[in-house]
């Protein structure tokens, strides 16, 4: 009863932790009142982050969960970075170019960022960092984004040239995310995942790392050296809390400046009792959303006119408040509502149970006792899967489950343990519906979900949707570094997939993030917080009101 | 009594063996594969990376031949890196986590043997008095009462409201500059919460078995002759029955000393503290096999020398028992 309970609790957590700072972003539903007169920024004092899960390698290849990314990101920098609304921002690079073919790209390095530990970051650091996210002993998920490189070399000290195979417009992301510049001097000639420096890093970026005690914080200070000045924070302490209650009473009690609540705790709990005034609420849309899958190879949802009835019985505010309590927006498709390449034209699909009983009949799909018959008699039921352990997903597949019932849909719903659920269902295609979320990146690229070559065994398009025209959308929009022009592209395909329906896309969740008052200088944006963490600052006077 | 022992320890071996086989097995035949980080699909879920963290950990092999690599590592005492991206070795990871969780453990017996006895003793020599019925009733309140939500009530009272204790961790962040004494006091204050949710639902056990075991002894014709001697009701009762009365307790200190290690995956949860509780359950749910293997053989190891030293105890304690 009580494991139960804390998984539960734990998986609630696992769900509503998406991402504190780095990742996501977007419009604002914000309720933080104007600051209170701001005065000059102040250097010092430390700020308290809470974090639900231990970082597990602090190397920017290798940090694939959310704390290790956390981390690393403070420590390294990068080529390009992401600024207040997901423009590319120069970084190390001062500049870049790309060429008339889109085929090679060149970056003009900064002369004065300087590692941790004094030695200047050239153009051979960055030929290295390349060369050892490649390796063949490092298992790093973000290979994949570097997979049409053909050749990566020094010019000169300062600058460096990539060559693409073919012309690659998502290339530009690569350099902003997990591509943070590593010493070559310190990790030459050992694998990334046997080094010392994976839990003690020395990167060049706003943050030195200091300590980590397993299991309890790890510490980093502020870098003096930095070149974009140093940060007005003095100390960044990552706590590891793994229960969010607890962390919510820390909160309380002054021994967390910031934290990812949960939706309960951000929508009823953050304005009363102890925290009343004491912290500022953000939430904003990340790049995750969550879908209901068909899988286009069972006879039955081949037919368009299924799929969009079963999308048009879905009430998606129903699940917004059901599920998030409000804290996110009905999809219209697979991206973001605040982004540039949305189409604004697509609305989400509206709840019409009478449309989406017209189309059945209409599909020759009969009613026989309150029991919906397919054309060939026999009735009307499916399987929708999800994986364990999360629960928007099994709750979302619940009131999808009684919404469909009242067209006489027979659904059952079933939760796997998640690593089966890959093997035996996703990657073979063995499902007949699949409840799940995509986490995409800042460019619009969708290649490897939606293009008809990536439905393989174990590929991402497993839901075999095939397409020429978005073949051909997803190939041009790839290849095409005009923004305008992209937009067209995408805005077509988005026209495609919501006429199609291959997912019912059903709502994006939003991320919540809630950050005491001391703390100044935050400013939510499209690249949601922490794009400007170097500015955040403490005044003074309201240092040292924690206890611990 | 030395051949006693050495006979008991050479058949720990086959035991050992016998556990690690069947823990190993029943690992494998869990859905799941260590290779795999829960969450969203996306790159970090491709199969090519998937089939990579395989060949990198060894699960390509056949199983068997994993078994065998695993148990040659552990005759050398080599628990093998650990099945998550940093490839930490398995022993530093528990060592790490090892001391936190027997000092909590330590001071939680402490605490539970310090209470629960008199408790017990108290409650016996009452019997059927009001003393004893009012026990009964709070301990078996502790008993019902969930130690999560109890840790929570604790949290809220003393670490917002009255802001005495600190609320989760093991260290103050000022711990480094502390000065050795100081350091000591900090622990003991991060603990006490702690320790006061893990003791609360054990009272009733404990207290109940010293409580039986002494109505058991206290009918005995030999406390009568020590009555009938003319010798004070205390020293009856503790001299002469409470002694007897803790036989039972040798068996459970010895099924403490696995425990010792085992640690509680709620409390270290709840107060985030990085035990071998958390430890076990965190490598349970990312499929981490070498660490559990680490843990499990640990553990199974202690568990039988708590039978063992629980068996040689009772033949020093107990003149009845003698081991040939």
């Amino acid at each position: 009863m009580q494991i139960q309970r804390w998984l539960v609790v734990a998986a609630v957590a696992a769900a509503a932790a998406g991402c504190t700072r780095g990742c996501g972003g977007g419009e604002s539903g914000l309720n933080p009142p104007a600051e209170e007169v701001l005065g000059e920024p102040e250097k010092g004092g430390r700020i308290i982050v809470a974090s639900i899960g231990e970082p597990s390698v602090l190397l920017p290849p290798l940090a694939s969960d959310s704390a290790s990314a956390q981390i690393s990101g403070l420590v390294f920098d990068t080529l390009i970075e992401i600024g207040k609304d997901l423009e590319y921002e120069p970084g190390i690079a001062e500049r870049w170019e790309v060429s008339d073919d889109g085929l090679v790209l060149t970056f003009f390095l900064r002369k004065d960022v300087k590692f941790h530990d004094g030695t200047p970051l050239t153009a051979d650091d960055v030929v290295f960092t390349y060369e050892a996210l490649m390796a063949e002993t490092t298992p790093s998920p973000y290979k994949v984004d570097f997979e049409p490189v053909e050749r990566f070399e020094k010019v000169d000290d300062h600058t460096v040239r990539v060559t693409y195979r073919y012309p690659f417009a998502p290339a530009l992301l690569s350099y902003a995310g997990a591509f943070g510049i590593m010493p070559r001097h310190l990790l030459q000639g050992q694998p990334l995942t046997q080094t010392e420096l994976r839990f003690k890093p020395v990167g060049s970026g706003p943050y030195r790392f200091a300590s980590w005690d397993k299991g309890n914080r790890v510490i980093l200070t502020a870098n003096p050296d930095y070149y974009k000045g140093e940060p007005y924070i003095t100390q960044y302490i990552l706590r590891i809390i793994p229960d969010q209650a607890t962390t919510f009473l820390e909160l309380k009690a002054g021994g967390v400046d910031e934290m990812t609540p949960t939706p309960v705790q951000y929508a009823r709990q953050a304005d009363s009792g102890e925290l009343k005034g004491r912290v500022n609420k953000y939430d904003y849309y990340g790049f995750g959303y969550t879908y209901l899958g068909f899988n286009l190879e069972h006879p039955v949802f081949a037919d368009k006119r299924v799929r969009r009835a079963i999308s048009m019985a879905i009430d998606r505010d129903e699940l917004v408040h059901g599920v998030l309590l409000g804290l996110g927006t009905p999809a219209s498709g697979p991206y973001r509502p605040d982004v540039w390449y949305h189409n604004g034209n697509i609305k989400p699909m509206k709840h019409d149970p009478e449309g989406a009983k017209k189309l059945l009949a209409e599909a020759g799909f009969r009613t026989v006792n309150g029991r919906l018959v397919k054309p060939d008699g026999t009735p009307f039921k499916f399987e929708i899967i999800t994986n364990q352990g999360n629960d928007s997903r099994r709750k979302t597949g619940e009131i999808i489950q009684r919404r469909l019932s009242e067209l006489g849909i027979d659904v059952t719903l079933r939760t796997i343990e998640w690593s089966s659920f890959l093997k035996e269902f996703i990657d073979k295609k063995n499902y007949q519906a699949v409840i799940l979320g995509w986490n995409s990146d800042i460019d619009p690229d969708q290649y490897s979900i939606w293009h008809s070559s990536q439905t393989g065994e174990g590929a991402f398009n497993f839901v075999s949707f095939r397409n020429a025209e978005v073949d051909r959308l997803l190939e041009e929009g790839r290849r095409e570094f005009d923004q305008e022009k992209r937009k067209q592209i995408y805005d077509r395909f988005q026209e495609i997939l919501a006429e199609e329906q291959p997912y019912a896309f059903l709502y994006v969740p939003k991320s919540l993030v809630l950050i005491d008052r001391k703390v100044k200088g935050v400013e939510l944006g499209a690249a949601g917080l922490g794009w400007n963490f170097e500015k955040w600052w403490i005044p003074a006077a309201q240092r040292e009101t924690t206890q611990q | 009594m030395l051949g006693y022992l050495l006979r008991r320890l050479v058949g720990l071996v086959p035991l050992l063996v016998g556990i690690s086989l069947i823990s190993f097995t029943v690992m494998h035949l869990a859905p799941g594969e260590p290779a795999i980080v829960e969450g969203e699909l996306g790159k970090k879920q491709s199969a090519e990376l998937r089939q990579q963290l395989r060949e990198l950990y060894g699960l390509d092999k056949p199983l068997h031949e994993q078994y065998v690599d695993w148990v040659g590592r552990m005759v050398r005492l080599d628990f093998g890196l650990s099945m998550t991206t940093n490839r930490q070795p398995v022993l530093d990871k528990i060592l790490e986590k090892l001391p936190i969780t027997i000092l909590i453990n330590i001071c939680t017996i402490v605490v539970i043997l310090l209470v629960s006895v008199p408790l017990g003793v108290a409650s016996a020599t009452r019997h059927g008095r009001t003393f004893d019925k009012v026990t009964t009733v709070a301990v078996f309140i502790g008993f019902a009462t969930p130690a999560f939500w109890f840790a929570l009530l604790l949290m809220l009272f003393f670490g917002v409201w009255l802001g005495w204790l600190p609320i989760s961790g093991i260290t103050s962040l000022n711990f480094e500059q502390l000065g050795p004494l100081a350091k000591v006091g900090d622990v003991l204050r991060h603990l006490v919460m702690p320790v006061l949710a893990l003791t609360f639902g054990a009272f009733a056990y404990n207290s109940r078995i010293i409580r039986g075991s002494m109505l058991e002894v206290i009918r005995q014709d030999y406390i009568v002759t020590a009555r009938a001697k003319g010798l004070p009701e205390t020293t009856v009762v503790y001299k002469h029955a409470l002694r007897n009365a803790l036989l039972p307790m040798v068996t459970i200190l010895g099924l403490w000393v696995p425990e010792l290690i085992g640690g509680s995956v709620i409390i270290e949860t709840i107060f985030a503290i990085p035990g071998m509780g958390r430890l076990f359950f965190e490598s349970v749910s990312a499929r981490d096999y070498t660490t559990i293997m680490g843990i499990l053989t640990i553990g199974a190891f202690l568990t039988l020398l708590g039978n063992l030293l629980a068996d040689l105890l009772y033949g020093i304690v107990d003149p009845r028992i003698r081991h040939r």
